[in-house]
């Protein structure tokens, strides 16, 4: 009985702390549809309109789509950074996968000279924050006249080594006998990563892929630090530019760079949870 | 050594080759060339010893941003691994709609950094909501993100962001002890607690290595909220190593910044190679 009344305590404590973790997802989906005045009258303290503390109500009182058009037919910088980061994210993505995927069957499952080293320093590398490498990355772009083109976001993310210790768990568990029958039957190593490798390892090319997706979506750092022209800015820096004057935009701005990545969220859920867990146990 | 290079093994090397050449020449070669220069003076003509690295320990933005990157890891790494543990903890005891819970506790991952930034202005305004509840008890109301206050902000946020990812990865470690190891112990008369002191912490120490890895991994990404809520210069509680790092870009110190990232990759590097030995001892 007690146990029992205990577990129902524990379940109640977790489901609020759900309700406060997304709680954000929710206050901006409702402060996107609310008209100009419908925030002011709630934000005013915080905007310097009105005395008092900033309010919030659960729901809209009057559902209105006004913000959304005026963002989205109204600025066409918004489109324009959007582009941007569709463009960045799907090249550092497809450049991930071509380099990325075979490097992490080799390292998982060909017979390289020093590949334990080679793999322990992509691991060191993987964990290196961005500052420690920024330098390193800035003069190579430097001298290769990348420096304020989206190359110089796109190429040192495609090159992460991240994706390849992630694919690198998923190739290791494909069973040593189904490689080993393929090559009996005439495959060579091109064939067998093709036909046996990519398909077999596919949800840690898909985990590995949302995992980066989430990651570039999400850029600050290497475009505020490689690109000087505003217009090759990424979505992730619009928002941050909108004053609070203009809370409704900024709302709206918000939900729509959130709507692709919780999309990707959602969709890839199962490879998202299988990717993280595939670092945490020791082969 | 003699390495015999014959066809079957540079087919093998082909696969990797890619991948590593764009590692070596965006990170790997110049990190070379920023070792050089941590020894040079700014225009990199001159050998200069150490002093660059004596300048920089000298340098009393260095030493801040140093202690609170320091401080900032030391209080917020632990208080995620707890919380995180315990709510794995109790999702793998069986409770209903654990699935659901979990996906909840991810949704974070998929947030852009740009809209929690909006929230966060919001909620810690002198006028925003976390001033209004406090105001109910009677408390005052200040600029939260300006005061000693916006290290405690950063830290939530953190977990907040993390906590997910890290139940995820708790969670994988548990479903990895066999339950076996638990029915014998009940069998013994052993209760919850003592199973997880003595089966389910010895058990998770592998598992710990990697959450710890990541978690210090992760904690550089703060930067991104840090940055976009207060810009180049937050309030000097959160002014962390990248804020100095990208000051120092700014002004192009060239050689500071080296010195700097030398000294850092090292401590990674000794911190990952520390925890990589204790882990190997486990087993």
């Amino acid at each position: 009985m007690k146990h029992k009344i205990f577990k129902r305590i524990l379940l109640l404590l977790l489901l609020v702390l759900a309700v406060i973790i997304c709680f954000p997802v929710v206050f901006l989906i409702v402060g996107s549809l609310m008209g100009t005045d419908e925030l002011n009258h709630y934000l005013g303290a915080v905007l310097g309109k009105a005395d008092g503390f900033a309010s919030w109500a659960l729901l809209p009182t009057y559902p209105t789509f006004k913000a959304y058009v005026q963002l989205l037919l109204d600025s066409p910088e918004f489109f324009v950074m959007f582009w941007n980061s569709v463009k960045m994210t799907g090249a550092i993505l497809l450049g991930q996968i071509v380099t990325g995927v075979p490097a992490a069957w080799g390292f998982a499952r060909l017979d390289i000279p020093g590949k334990k080293v080679l793999f322990n320093l992509y691991i060191i590398l993987m964990l290196m924050p961005f500052q420690v490498t920024m330098l390193s990355n800035y003069l190579t772009l430097d001298a290769m006249h990348l420096v304020d083109t989206q190359w110089a976001v796109i190429l040192p993310a495609a090159f992460s080594t991240f994706p390849v210790f992630i694919m690198y768990h998923f190739f290791r568990s494909i069973p040593k006998g189904i490689i080993e029958s393929a090559e009996l039957d005439g495959a060579n190593k091109f064939q067998v990563f093709l036909s046996i490798g990519v398909p077999l390892g596919s949800s840690g090319i898909v985990s590995a892929l949302v995992l980066s997706f989430l990651d570039a979506w999400n850029l600050i750092e290497q475009p505020l630090t490689f690109l000087k022209s505003k217009t090759l800015w990424p979505l992730s820096l619009y928002l941050p530019n909108i004053s609070m004057d203009n809370a409704g935009l900024a709302f709206v701005a918000s939900v729509i760079t959130l709507v692709p990545s919780l999309l990707v969220f959602l969709a890839g859920q199962n490879y998202l949870e299988q990717g993280i867990a595939a670092s945490a146990v020791k082969e | 050594m003699k390495i015999s290079l014959n066809k079957k093994k540079l087919t093998d090397i082909a696969f990797i080759v890619p991948s590593l050449a764009g590692v070596s020449i965006f990170v790997l070669i110049p990190f070379i060339d920023v070792l050089r220069r941590s020894f040079t003076n700014v225009s990199g003509t001159q050998f200069v010893f150490f002093s660059n690295y004596i300048t920089i320990f000298q340098n009393a933005a260095f030493r801040l941003a140093f202690s609170n990157t320091i401080k900032f890891m030391v209080i917020c790494i632990p208080i995620l691994m707890i919380f995180s543990l315990l709510i794995a903890v109790f999702l793998n005891a069986g409770i209903r709609g654990a699935n659901y819970l979990k996906t909840a506790y991810l949704v974070p991952m998929a947030i852009p950094v740009a809209s929690v930034v909006l929230i966060w202005r919001l909620l810690f305004h002198q006028n925003g909501y976390f001033s209004g509840l406090l105001h109910m008890f009677g408390m005052q109301s200040q600029d939260w993100m300006d005061t000693g206050f916006a290290f405690w902000i950063l830290v939530f946020s953190y977990v907040w962001k993390n906590l997910g990812y890290n139940v995820v990865l708790w969670m994988a470690g548990l479903t990895a002890i066999p339950d076996t190891l638990y029915e014998a112990a009940r069998a013994d008369g052993a209760n919850n607690i003592q199973c997880f002191r003595y089966i389910t912490m010895p058990n998770l120490m592998s598992t710990l290595y990697t959450i710890t890895v990541l978690a210090f991994l992760n904690s550089f990404k703060v930067f991104r909220e840090a940055y976009l809520v207060a810009g180049d210069y937050p309030h000097e509680s959160m002014y962390l190593l990248q804020h100095l790092f990208n000051n120092w870009f700014r002004e192009l110190s060239l050689d500071k910044m080296s010195a700097a990232a030398v000294v850092i990759a090292l401590l990674i590097l000794v911190l990952i190679l520390g925890l990589q030995r204790s882990w190997d001892r486990e087993d």
